[in-house]
């Protein structure tokens, strides 16, 4: 049966991730809520959007991207353009951010401007080199252009995958953030040995 | 939605309760188990738990689980002498269950205090300041009934600050984590009283319902299993299955109508298609929340209440209370892993009541915690002088598992310019007067709040945290507690309400919910809205019976 053959994908998925520290009684105890749970993160994973542009021209996505990678460079780990960030900012403003589309036409032509005055020659953003990128932003900063790239590219980098952006979850392996949908104690370095409530009198 | 008894709008059914919240559910739930006829009318939808999101811009951008200022919009102002400008200020859940869906499980009984402070302290000049016309030993038997019956973690006897209680937690607390043991040691260290937090979140299976599991999705997100206590899974299910109760969602009411004899008669409303709908009842509740409650009182007006229904006080929308807030941060050397399990697990009380030698009025407890899912922490939780991108900022990025908080929770005054009002121009997508916040802090509730912030600056250097950082305070413009809008009273020309809730002005309209309130309590109210809607629920029924409703 097709139900059954769901649960079982979803019950290996999730005891693959692991509840780590827990223990056998803790599981059973809490496993209808458990298994509930991984369905709701395996329906989630399920929604990752194809990598493609729907809303943005490539010209667009070009100097949006080229502004994303000085945000959140690609360094010794993964950035904006690893992270997938412009597949993101494509989806919200066909979602959420619909609004933002107009502020791109007109911020875009801003960037481009402050490109030329500051780099005559260089009719793009994207055409700079990331010095010159970086001297530009810089200027730009407060702008509502350099704002709204970086509030969505900051998002797109950290958001569930299921948005677009944070490909293969690189922001959150950046982070320490981890969405598994169950955890069991200890859950951090500083509670790992701890003896169990005593007020100070008592000790 | 669970299966549930539908009535026509013509039926006159025994009650009409507007909301479904942390007070809607608690009344419904009471009023139909005694036996009564019940529709409740929630502007919101149903929205089934497995549906909840784990993700944060469905919560932040989408409004998944709050009022969506695109719809609805409001007005913000300082004083009432300012224009007002377009601009968010209140959020609120707008769902069945309301903010008791998304909200963060702190579930702080108020104190003896309280209910008193005006009488042991003394009157604050320029301010509403004034004792409640119950007292604790009034709500006792009732927060203990909230915590029975909706099932609250926690260690009776653990703070020596606590009230006197009949009954122990039925549950025991939530497992420690990193922030709790790092501020239960320092706050030792300096001669305090941390404790367990008491929490609406079910550390074990209770009642049918599931234990915690953990998630780390608490504050600002809905709980998929059910184990955050909210009234969607605790009290409306049990209100549905009587065969007496009606939970009808995307019902958005702008009226309670009034008949000649001063009496309301119902309410109308608008369906989820937009079409003007009249519910009959014998007797309106109204527990929309404290921004909704007053302006459904302000649109309410008639011929005979020029200022808006139950206004002849003119207190409809005064004393706007949201509690002073702010945070503290530090950032450890190992990984605390904060996004992990309930938002906190230690508090103390040491701070309920300052001492009045340090010139001002206020209190508060501080708890430790994130809080922060990745964007928000990203957007707005770096220090002020972080780098906000390159390489640099992306290094801060990478603390955020290391990363915790002390978070104060503070008394407001009650201030007659700060309120909920209709604003003269703005209007929502239904056509209805948009909300108009007015709200400045009085300067006791900022000094509070810095008083809070200097020690938890002890706090976390006691702890030895490498980086210690605090936000600044200053002065509040946005509000998720909503507090003190229809007060409750004994004297009708400075209240809205008597202690049983009924309106001074109209003998079968009662309102509650956070709006009742007469002092701000120390930033966790929705305890207390919940006990107060059960004590409500009695005197309501027992009135109903003898025929006085």
């Amino acid at each position: 049966m097709k139900g059954n053959s769901e649960n079982d994908l979803n019950r290996r998925r999730f005891l693959s991730a692991g509840i780590r520290g827990a223990g056998g009684a803790w599981v059973s105890l809490h496993w209808p809520a458990i298994m509930a749970a991984a369905q709701h993160a395996a329906h989630m994973r399920e929604a990752v959007p194809p990598a493609k542009l729907e809303v943005l021209t490539a010209e667009q996505a070009a100097e949006i991207e080229a502004a994303a990678c000085r945000i959140i460079p690609t360094d010794d780990t993964p950035g904006a353009r690893d992270a997938g960030v412009i597949y993101f900012i494509d989806r919200a403003l066909a979602t959420f951010a619909q609004e933002s589309r107009a502020d791109y036409e007109k911020g875009l032509l801003v960037l481009q401007a402050r490109t030329r005055e500051m780099f005559p020659g260089t009719q793009k953003f994207s055409q700079a080199t990331p010095e010159q990128q970086d001297a530009v932003l810089k200027a730009l900063e407060g702008q509502p252009i350099f704002e709204l790239i970086l509030t969505q590219t900051v998002m797109g980098f950290l958001a569930d995958p299921a948005r677009g952006g944070n490909r293969g979850e690189v922001a959150w392996k950046l982070t320490g953030f981890d969405d598994s949908p169950a955890f069991a104690p200890p859950f951090g370095y500083y509670d790992r040995d701890y003896p169990g409530w005593k007020p100070p009198e008592e000790k | 939605m669970n299966p549930q008894i539908t009535y026509k709008p013509s039926e006159e059914v025994d009650f009409v309760i507007v909301g479904s919240g942390a007070a809607g559910g608690v009344l419904a739930k009471e009023l139909s188990t005694a036996g009564f006829k019940v529709v409740v009318l929630e502007q919101g939808r149903w929205i089934d738990p497995s549906d909840f999101s784990h993700d944060e811009i469905t919560i932040t951008n989408e409004f998944q689980l709050t009022n969506n200022p695109r719809q609805q919009p409001q007005a913000f102002r300082r004083t009432p002498q300012d224009k007002a400008q377009k601009q968010f200020a209140v959020i609120y859940g707008r769902l069945v269950g309301g903010g008791s869906v998304h909200f963060t499980g702190n579930f702080w009984r108020f104190h003896e205090i309280d209910f008193v402070e005006r009488s042991r302290r003394g009157t604050i000049a320029g301010t509403g300041f004034a004792d409640w016309p119950l007292t604790y030993a009034d709500l006792e038997p009732y927060y203990t009934k909230v915590e029975w019956e909706i099932g609250i973690s926690g260690l009776a006897g653990a703070s020596p600050f606590d009230p006197p209680r009949s009954k122990p937690y039925p549950l025991p607390p939530m497992p420690v984590k990193s922030s709790g043991v790092l501020f239960e040691r320092a706050a030792w260290k300096l001669g305090l009283h941390p404790f367990p937090a008491p929490l609406a979140i079910l550390s074990q299976p209770y009642r049918g319902r599931a234990g915690c599991i953990h998630c780390g999705r608490c504050e600002a997100f809905g709980c998929e299993v059910g184990a955050k206590t909210s009234s969607l899974a605790s009290v409306i299910p049990v209100a549905q299955q009587t065969g007496r109760c009606e939970i009808r969602t995307e019902s958005y009411v702008h009226r309670v109508e009034i008949n000649q004899q001063g009496r309301a008669t119902g309410v109308a409303y608008f369906d989820a298609h937009r079409q003007p709908q009249f519910q009959k009842a014998r007797a309106v509740i109204v527990s929309a929340n404290g921004a909704e409650t007053a302006r459904l009182m302000l649109l309410s007006r008639s011929p005979s209440f020029p200022q808006g229904l139950a206004n002849s006080s003119g207190m409809v929308g005064k004393h706007l209370m949201i509690n002073g807030y702010t945070e503290v941060f530090a950032t450890f050397d190992e990984p605390l892993n904060e996004f992990k399990s309930v938002t906190d697990t230690r508090v103390l009380h040491d701070f309920y009541e300052m001492d009045p030698k340090l010139g001002f009025y206020g209190g508060g407890g501080i708890d430790a915690r994130f809080g922060y899912p990745p964007i928000g922490f990203a957007l707005g939780a770096l220090p002020p002088d972080a780098p906000r991108w390159g390489k640099a900022y992306k290094n801060w990025l990478a603390s955020y598992s290391r990363t915790m908080l002390l978070a104060s929770h503070a008394t407001s005054l009650p201030l007659e310019t700060n309120s909920i009002s209709l604003d003269p121009e703005l209007k929502d997508a239904w056509g209805l007067p948009a909300m108009c916040v007015t709200y400045k802090d009085h300067p006791d509730d900022l000094n509070t709040v810095r008083y809070l912030r200097d020690r938890s600056i002890e706090i976390l250097q006691a702890a030895k945290a490498p980086k210690v950082w605090a936000a600044p305070v200053q002065e509040q413009s946005i509000a998720v507690h909503l507090l003190g809008t229809c007060r409750m009273g004994n004297d009708p020309k400075t209240s809205v309400i008597n202690s049983d809730h009924r309106a001074h002005d109209v003998p079968n309209l009662f309102l509650c919910d956070g709006s009742s309130f007469v002092t701000s309590g120390r930033g966790q109210p929705t305890m207390t809205i919940q006990a107060l809607a059960f004590r409500a629920a009695d005197r309501i029924a027992a009135a109903a019976r003898r025929g006085e409703v």
